[in-house]
């Protein structure tokens, strides 16, 4: 079955304590290359059936509404996985 | 610990600002009243520069600097006896006054409100108040070693109370958990009147030994400042992007969080990192950053020191580069201290940075300049008097008068109205009101919030929630310790602004007595709407007169505490929610006393201290039928010392295993909620206090009336218990006993209910909305 | 309250046969029972030893608790950044060496001990989604290992449990061999509180020396500052390794 997937974020200018502690390990086993880290959130919904254009919309909004918090998040992606 | 400074502003400095005087400021934007810009530019001689513009701004808003209610205030520190003062170490105006314990030891304790930012963003705005008050506590020298959280929220069946209760609850937790630190109480309280405006409240506590204790004051001139802890960002500065005018045209500044984010392991880490630099006397002055940030710590550190500092602020680490300097200075970034470290302490600092990981920055020193200079790459863009910004502000005298309203309210009384009439009598009845009572919104079981929270964490937590007090132990070699209680009644304090204050000291006092601690100390968190109503102005000042007569009456100082204004949705205020907390203390937290009867208990005699009047105006049961009118329960403190005296030697004397107060919901909710501690039933019966009072079983269960508690007395004690009340001349009354077989708690006469029954109708609630 | 012990005990010199166990108590940065531990070790009759996470000095302890907390935030799995400390390999060395070092992993101890392989499965938030702190009545399975010997097999005893993520999981084979080897240390009695899977609240290695559990057995030592109920059952876990030390059941 098809999947909407859907990709969730702080808000750039929100502080990520999750991003900075894993930040901080890298360096420590050796993985020196990257400068920063942010950890996000991935929603995984499964459709019944074809993904319709009404469907995806649907899924639009409800990252908008309840899988994210536009307070502090972004729903960065959006997109249709089939298996 | 350097850093590429990326962006290039058009830096408003003092030089610039001599020679443009005509320049448009964004004063008003910034919340800065016609009059208060026209002082600051006589106290400077000219215009502000940006930079300057933006600390006075923030320093001289209502929230850091009391100016509606700094007049008032004044009695906390006036109404005071020697007496009171015996033991306050510091008091009012530091981060959190300071009580002698004896041993050596010494507490400080503050409450502080973190109302707004709870209701935009109920998570992150309740954590980052345990955060801030947390900070306020290790910057007096103290570790801290407890937190407890008043808190009140709208209707309980309202559909945004889902959001916001779910998010407060969790976010202490999240926060308060990962540091380390037990909760040990506080309350919750269901009201409409709170819907927009929930009010989340939170206390800290630490204790130190006298030699630890540490000041906001940069004395030592040549001593390094120092920002360590998180890095600084945008958080908090929303309204302050009019100063954008500082950056140049094509940068648009970045966009400004709206929510600050908290990070409890950074605030962990900090809090072990300080505490290490205390044991090793390696900081002179400390200084929590909170509300205004640098602006706050650095004025408050110079101009509580020898006078003067110089600060780079280029020197700060930032975590967006795009952060204009007034933006450096207003920044609300959570998890940052500030600290003043003598030349040859420099190196031992930077080890204690280095073991804990902890970011840190050199920004300037302390001079003998009288002056707060602050440049920009070596550009002067600060000079003032940091007494000036830190405690020169503004100071109203708001107008207030008692609204016309009041009377009409209190002629209103409950037995008066419709909703007085046709009160439960019978037996039957007066059972459903108990289950109706103890399942209702405000006296339910909590225990949905307090299992969110650690309460064992440090191995020296001995009562908490749902006990009167929470008790902690200090010293594990003597078990020196403290007891902690939060009170408050907005429907109490709506009906009589004077006496509800009192009343929610009246009340907090006597849950630390209940508990067999010895009042010390106050802290107190007064929530109001808009001072710029003169009702509510008035609600204001008659809540700190009354407070502070009351304080003085019982002979306890206030140490500390904050003042949260502009509740209100609309025109429409919250209840004047006056919260107080006192703290007692114990020469050994083993003598504490639980709020029930353990099984042990059984066949122990049941006493009621205190007579019982017919005062039901703004009780609880008068809330159920919806009713809020009349006056509140008559405050009487002289008695309520008598009862503290005697719950406290009775507690030191072992001749009470169980005691819990009277307040809210009254004997009805005080018996049950006994019994529901450990389970263990009761036989008790009202005739001897329907005789002696003259009230009908309805009063005697529902009345609210104060200085009253319930204890249990082993038989053995009771001819010494009898002894002691009686010369005291304080009445008693025989209620009944334990009775560990029955499984029921039976009013002889009108009715028995079962713990089962009781159990149910009290822990069904919490869960019924909040799943 | 004439029927309690005394609250107070003086630790400082414990003066049993078993004195002179020195057990460390390692602390990670976010790191938040280590007092507690400490404190529980004292009670018990022992030496705690503090254990600093970057140090690589074991300093010759006999034992090692890894105590609870939320080391690292527990931002990106409980005890997933914690298990890389320096501390944490020397432990891992010792108690899979032939001298087989006793460990207890309580609470993240337990997190860090499954997410460095010393012990099976993993665990994650609770089922009902909430941190919950309540007493907790559990069953000791397992009263053959260093850290449990001082129970009755099927002793149901009452702990503080306290955490977030304190779902235990694992496949159904691992399940099934801890059950066949008899390495389910501690089972929920009456309520499964976090949605673990067959109930499991601690489990050991095959060799008996490393035990975790999600409960804090470190909050029940001392009667009045544990749980309503006795309060002091937490104790034998301490005093268990002292046994075991001095050669005795293990």
């Amino acid at each position: 079955m098809p999947r909407i997937v859907v990709d969730v974020m702080l808000k750039p200018e929100i502080l990520d304590p999750q991003g900075k502690a894993i930040a901080g390990a890298l360096p420590r086993l050796g993985f020196t290359s990257f400068e920063a880290v942010r950890q996000g959130k991935r929603f995984e919904l499964t459709v019944d059936g074809e993904v319709t254009e009404e469907i995806l919309a649907q899924a639009r909004e409800a990252a908008e509404t309840l899988l994210s918090n536009p307070v502090i998040e972004d729903v960065v992606n959006v997109e249709v996985v089939e298996d | 610990m350097s850093q590429e400074v990326t962006k290039e502003f058009n830096i408003d400095t003092v030089d610039n600002a001599a020679g443009t005087p005509d320049v448009e400021l964004p004063w008003a934007e910034l919340g800065l009243k016609d009059n208060e810009f026209a002082e600051i530019v006589k106290i400077l001689g000219r215009r502000p520069t940006a930079a300057e513009l933006a600390m006075y701004s923030v320093m001289w808003s209502e929230h850091c600097s009391y100016k509606s209610t700094k007049n008032h205030l004044r009695q906390f520190g006036q109404k005071v006896t020697p007496e009171m003062k015996k033991d306050l170490m510091v008091g009012m105006g530091e981060n959190a006054g300071v009580t002698d314990l004896g041993d050596g030891w010494a507490v400080t304790f503050k409450i502080e409100s973190h109302n707004s930012p709870s209701y935009v963003e109920p998570y992150q705005g309740a954590a980052t108040g345990i955060g801030g008050i947390v900070r306020d506590i290790i910057s007096m020298g103290a570790r801290p070693i407890a937190v407890m959280d008043p808190l009140r929220f709208g209707a309980i069946d309202h559909e945004d109370s889902q959001r916001v209760v779910h998010g407060v609850v969790s976010g202490i937790g999240g926060y308060g958990n990962s540091l380390g630190l037990p909760n040990i109480g506080g309350e919750t309280v269901f009201d409409p009147i709170y819907q927009g405006n929930p009010l989340v409240n939170a206390l800290a506590v630490g204790a130190l030994r006298h030699e630890d204790l540490r000041l906001a004051n940069a004395s030592g001139v040549g001593n390094k400042v120092v920002l360590f802890g998180a890095r600084t960002g945008g958080d908090g500065i929303g309204g302050a992007s009019v100063l954008a005018s500082e950056s140049f045209d094509d940068t648009k500044p970045s966009k400004r969080p709206a929510v600050q984010v908290g990070d409890p392991f950074a605030e962990k880490v900090l809090i072990e990192c300080c505490l290490e630099l205390f044991k090793a006397s390696l900081v002179e002055g400390i200084q929590d950053l909170g509300a205004a940030g640098i602006s706050c710590a650095t004025s408050e550190l110079a101009s509580n020191g020898e006078g003067g500092m110089q600060v780079e602020l280029t020197d700060v680490l930032l975590r967006d580069s795009t952060l204009t300097p007034g933006e450096i200075l207003m920044s609300e970034s959570q998890e940052r201290m500030m600290a003043v470290v003598t030349p040859e302490n420099v190196e031992a600092f930077e080890a204690v940075m280095a073991k804990w990981n902890v970011e840190y920055s050199w920004l300037g020193e302390v001079t003998d300049t009288d002056r707060l200079i602050i440049t920009w790459k070596g550009e002067v863009i600060v000079d003032v008097d940091p007494k000036t910004v830190a405690h020169d502000g503004p100071v109203y005298d708001r107008p207030y008068a008692r609204p016309e309203w009041q009377d009409a309210l209190q002629a209103d009384t409950f037995k008066s109205s419709d909703a007085g009439k046709n009160l439960p009598a019978t037996g039957e009845e007066l059972k459903a009101a108990v289950l109706e009572l103890i399942a209702s919104p405000n006296m339910c079981d909590k225990s949905w919030i307090t299992n969110q929270y650690d309460r064992y964490v440090g191995g020296n937590t001995a009562l908490a929630a749902p006990d009167d007090s929470g008790v902690v132990r200090i010293d594990e070699s003597t078990g020196l310790g403290v007891a902690i209680a939060t009170d408050a009644n907005g429907r109490y304090t709506y009906l009589d602004p004077y006496a509800g204050a009192q009343l929610a000291l009246a009340e907090s006092y006597r849950n630390v007595a209940t508990s067999g601690a010895i009042p010390a100390a106050v802290s107190d968190c007064l929530n109001y709407g808009s001072p710029e109503d003169p009702a509510v102005m008035w609600q204001l000042a008659e809540g700190i007169r009354g407070l502070s007569d009351a304080c003085m009456e019982l002979g306890v100082p206030v140490t500390g505490g904050n003042v949260s204004l502009y509740n209100q949705t609309g025109d429409k205020p919250i209840h004047p929610t006056p919260v107080v907390a006192t703290l007692g203390k114990f020469d050994d937290v083993a003598r504490r006393t639980p709020s029930g009867w353990r099984e042990e208990a059984d066949g122990q005699a049941i006493y009621l201290i205190g007579t019982t009047k017919d005062e039901l105006d703004g009780s609880e049961f008068a809330n159920l039928r919806g009713h809020l009118g009349g006056v509140p329960p008559v405050v009487d403190l002289a008695a309520e010392k008598e009862l503290g005296a005697i719950l406290i030697n009775a507690s030191r004397d072992g001749m009470i295993d169980a005691a819990h107060d009277l307040s809210e919901g009254g004997l009805a909710a005080a018996l049950s909620e006994m019994v529901l501690r450990f389970g263990v039933g009761a036989r008790v019966a009202l005739n001897e206090i329907r005789d002696r009072d003259g009230v009908d079983s309805f009063t005697a269960l529902f009345s609210e009336t104060q200085a009253r508690a319930i204890v249990a007395v082993p038989r053995s004690e009771e001819v010494r218990f009898n002894d002691m009340t009686s010369a005291r001349g304080v009445t008693v009354a025989r209620l009944g006993i334990v009775d560990a077989q029955s499984g029921s708690l039976e009013v002889q006469g009108e009715f028995t209910v079962s713990v089962e029954e009781l159990r149910e109708a009290n822990e069904g609630t919490m869960k019924k909305y909040f799943g | 309250m004439s029927t309690e012990l005394p609250l107070i005990g003086d630790y400082s010199t414990p003066n049993t046969e078993l004195s002179g166990a020195r057990i460390g108590v390692v602390t990670f940065p976010g790191t938040l029972d280590d007092r507690d531990a400490a404190r529980a070790v004292r009670a018990a009759g022992a030496e705690a030893v503090s254990l600093w996470h970057a140090d690589t000095d074991l300093q010759d302890v006999d034992a090692v608790v890894i105590p609870g907390g939320f080391s690292y935030g527990d931002y990106l799995r409980a005890g997933a950044i914690s298990r890389f400390a320096p501390m944490m390999s020397k432990i891992a060395d010792a108690a899979n060496s032939d001298a087989k070092l006793p460990v207890l992993g309580i609470c993240n101890g337990f997190q860090i001990l499954t997410e460095s392989h010393l012990l099976p499965g993993s665990m994650i938030k609770n089922d009902h989604l909430k941190f919950i702190c309540r007493d907790q009545l559990l069953r000791v399975e397992n009263n053959q290992t260093a850290w449990t010997n001082g129970f009755e097999a099927g002793q149901e005893i009452t702990i503080v449990l306290k955490n977030q993520d304190g779902q235990y999981v694992a496949d159904d084979k691992v399940l099934d061999e801890l059950e066949a080897e008899n390495r389910i240390a501690f089972s929920y009695v009456g309520w499964n509180p976090n949605g673990s899977r067959r109930s499991i609240a601690g489990v050991s290695n095959k060799a008996g020396n490393v035990v975790g559990l999600m409960p804090h057995p470190e909050h029940a030592i001392e009667v009045g500052f544990g749980p309503d109920a006795r309060g002091t059952d937490g104790l034998s876990f301490f005093t268990s390794v002292l046994t075991h030390l001095v050669g005795g059941k293990k």
